[in-house]
């Protein structure tokens, strides 16, 4: 058998495959990177007048807004819907039946899916700061940073987790985005939620997706005053993320008829 | 040396739905058996438990010395599975999807060789999507090949192929064989498999209903067929064998032509009567096959 190294090799190639397959998928890209960049866009250009606090711009909070948006559509709604496609076409079936690790190609479609998360974070911030007004803040830098790690691997797992209870591939998109669309909401990510009724702030609260886009946006708030990441919000994301890991543990099937 | 795979009384269910009901083979190194049986006959749920796709219910297998079902992948090292319409990832080149597929194998053959073995080697840089049905079949082969496997698992490999493309497959097959490469295959297609197979298994209802070479198959249910026609056939001579008649047309099944044929004959010329039309059948392989699995006509 091959030593570790060559595993690393192996996840690579993966990985690298994975991404390929995102770029020469149209459909992918421009749900994950251009819907982002085109909420950005619109949101800016009709709030772009307004100026906030000490005259910050509309983008300064959106714009980390729109990344967290995109990091989650890469790796929540796109392991959702795309595994779900390639168990159903047979694809996982055919790397079951290669000596290769079932762990490795997981990593490889993870590790595709933070690539692609990063990529975009990067470029609503790019893009914020090249035309709408937003300027870095490295204060809490490393808060972010650790969110997005916590808030991707916890989105990871969940989207893994949706693909293994779902039996049809078919259903992913409307299953994911059914999710994904309406906890943006209910997490802030469009619209503050300052006057919201408090049901709402509280059902919020329970998912995952508020804990990681709040923190990731006071990070770069400069109006923002008192603690950026608080334990509750790395506790409730690992909840979520050990959810489901078990989700995936207990039910993922890599044949298309669910057979074992 | 043991068989590359052992099958002793392997049984699986579908809820109520019977698969297989105690089945047992050998497969010899280096052999062709073709699993043979019509559409629902248990075939490919017994491929996958031997793949380790599917858990048996019951029963001993052993396959290159390894449990299918525990194996992992020492044992998926070793073998190759040609699955009957199994998707691939369509935006890949063939090139990038054998040496995806060939990465986890140790004995792994380099891709380019693999790709002309099969024959697309015009086809390497191509993306899957633009390849023909039987160009995707070759490739599904070049995946199979790629870890340079002890066994390989081809399942109908030329279900829904035109004739010019069943004949190209077939001679990959052959080539493979040349290789020495030890085979099972499930085909419904009798020709395919007395075409490609050392020995034949038939499948039907999810038990094993006869097994030969193809050549001693056909012997599995000797009836000859005997037809003529007389003016009168309700006079006929009293055999062993009851003849159908219909009209003036009489029909007989036997097992045993040489005493029927003599009774007959010396019936008629006793009587100085031809037996006009008379014809003598041996059953072909297509009869024997149909027999076995429909039931007797």
């Amino acid at each position: 058998m091959r030593d570790p190294n060559s595993w690393l090799s192996l996840v690579w190639l993966q990985t690298r495959t994975t991404n390929r397959l995102f770029w020469r998928t149209p459909i992918a890209a421009f749900f994950t990177l251009a819907l982002p960049v085109i909420f950005l866009v619109l949101f800016s250009v009709i709030f772009g007048s307004e100026e906030i606090g000490g005259g910050y711009s509309f983008s300064q909070f959106f714009a980390p807004s729109m990344a967290v948006f995109a990091a989650v559509s890469s790796t929540f709604s796109n392991l959702a819907i795309r595994t779900a496609f390639a168990r159903d076409q047979g694809i996982l079936k055919r790397v079951r039946g290669t000596p290769l690790p079932p762990w490795v190609y997981m990593a490889g479609d993870i590790l595709s899916g933070v690539w692609i998360a990063l990529l975009s974070v990067v470029l609503m911030f790019l893009l914020g700061w090249a035309f709408f007004g937003f300027r870095m803040i490295w204060d809490d830098l490393g808060l972010a940073v650790l969110a997005f790690v916590v808030g991707i691997a916890t989105f990871s797992a969940l989207g893994l987790a949706v693909c293994a209870v779902i039996k049809n591939g078919e259903a992913a998109p409307a299953v994911a985005n059914g999710v994904f669309l309406p906890m943006a909401f209910i997490s802030g990510i469009f619209i503050p939620l300052d006057d919201a009724p408090r049901w709402l702030v509280i059902l919020g609260d329970v998912f995952p997706l508020k804990h990681f886009a709040g923190p990731f946006g006071d990070a770069f708030n400069p109006l923002h005053t008192g603690q950026v990441l608080g334990w509750e919000n790395i506790v409730i994301m690992i909840a979520w993320l050990v959810l489901g890991a078990v989700i995936v543990t207990r039910f993922f099937s890599w044949d298309p008829r669910g057979a074992k | 040396m043991p068989p590359v795979i052992t099958v002793d009384d392997l049984a699986k269910r579908y809820g109520a739905v019977v698969a297989l009901d105690g089945i047992s083979f050998t497969v010899d190194e280096g052999e062709v058996l073709a699993l043979l049986g019509p559409n629902g006959a248990g075939k490919t749920t017994a491929v996958e438990i031997l793949e380790g796709y599917r858990r048996a219910d019951r029963g001993n297998i052993r396959v290159l010395g390894y449990d299918p079902a525990t194996g992992g992948r020492e044992f998926r090292d070793r073998i190759g599975i040609v699955l009957q319409e199994t998707g691939i990832e369509q935006a890949l080149t063939v090139r990038e999807s054998v040496d995806l597929y060939g990465a986890a194998y140790t004995r792994r053959r380099p891709p380019d060789e693999v790709i002309s073995l099969v024959g697309l080697e015009e086809k390497a840089d191509a993306r899957i999507k633009t390849l023909s049905g039987g160009q995707r079949r070759r490739l599904d082969l070049a995946l199979g090949l790629v870890g340079d496997p002890d066994l390989i698992f081809l399942d109908e490999p030329t279900t829904g192929f035109d004739p010019a493309a069943r004949r190209q497959s077939w001679k990959l097959v052959e080539g493979l064989t040349e290789l020495g490469k030890t085979i099972l295959l499930t085909t419904h297609y009798l020709d395919e498999a007395q075409h490609l197979a050392d020995r034949i298994i038939v499948l039907n209802g999810g038990k094993v209903v006869a097994e030969g070479t193809p050549e001693t198959l056909g012997e599995a249910r000797p009836v000859t067929t005997v037809h003529f026609n007389v003016p009168d056939p309700g006079r006929l001579p009293s055999t062993e064998d009851t003849p159908e008649v219909v009209g003036q047309r009489v029909t007989y099944r036997t097992t045993d032509p040489t005493a029927l044929l003599y009774s007959l004959t010396a019936w008629a010329t006793g009587r100085r009567m031809e037996l006009s039309g008379l014809e003598v059948t041996r059953p072909s392989l297509e009869d024997v096959y149909l027999d076995i699995v429909e039931g007797p006509a």
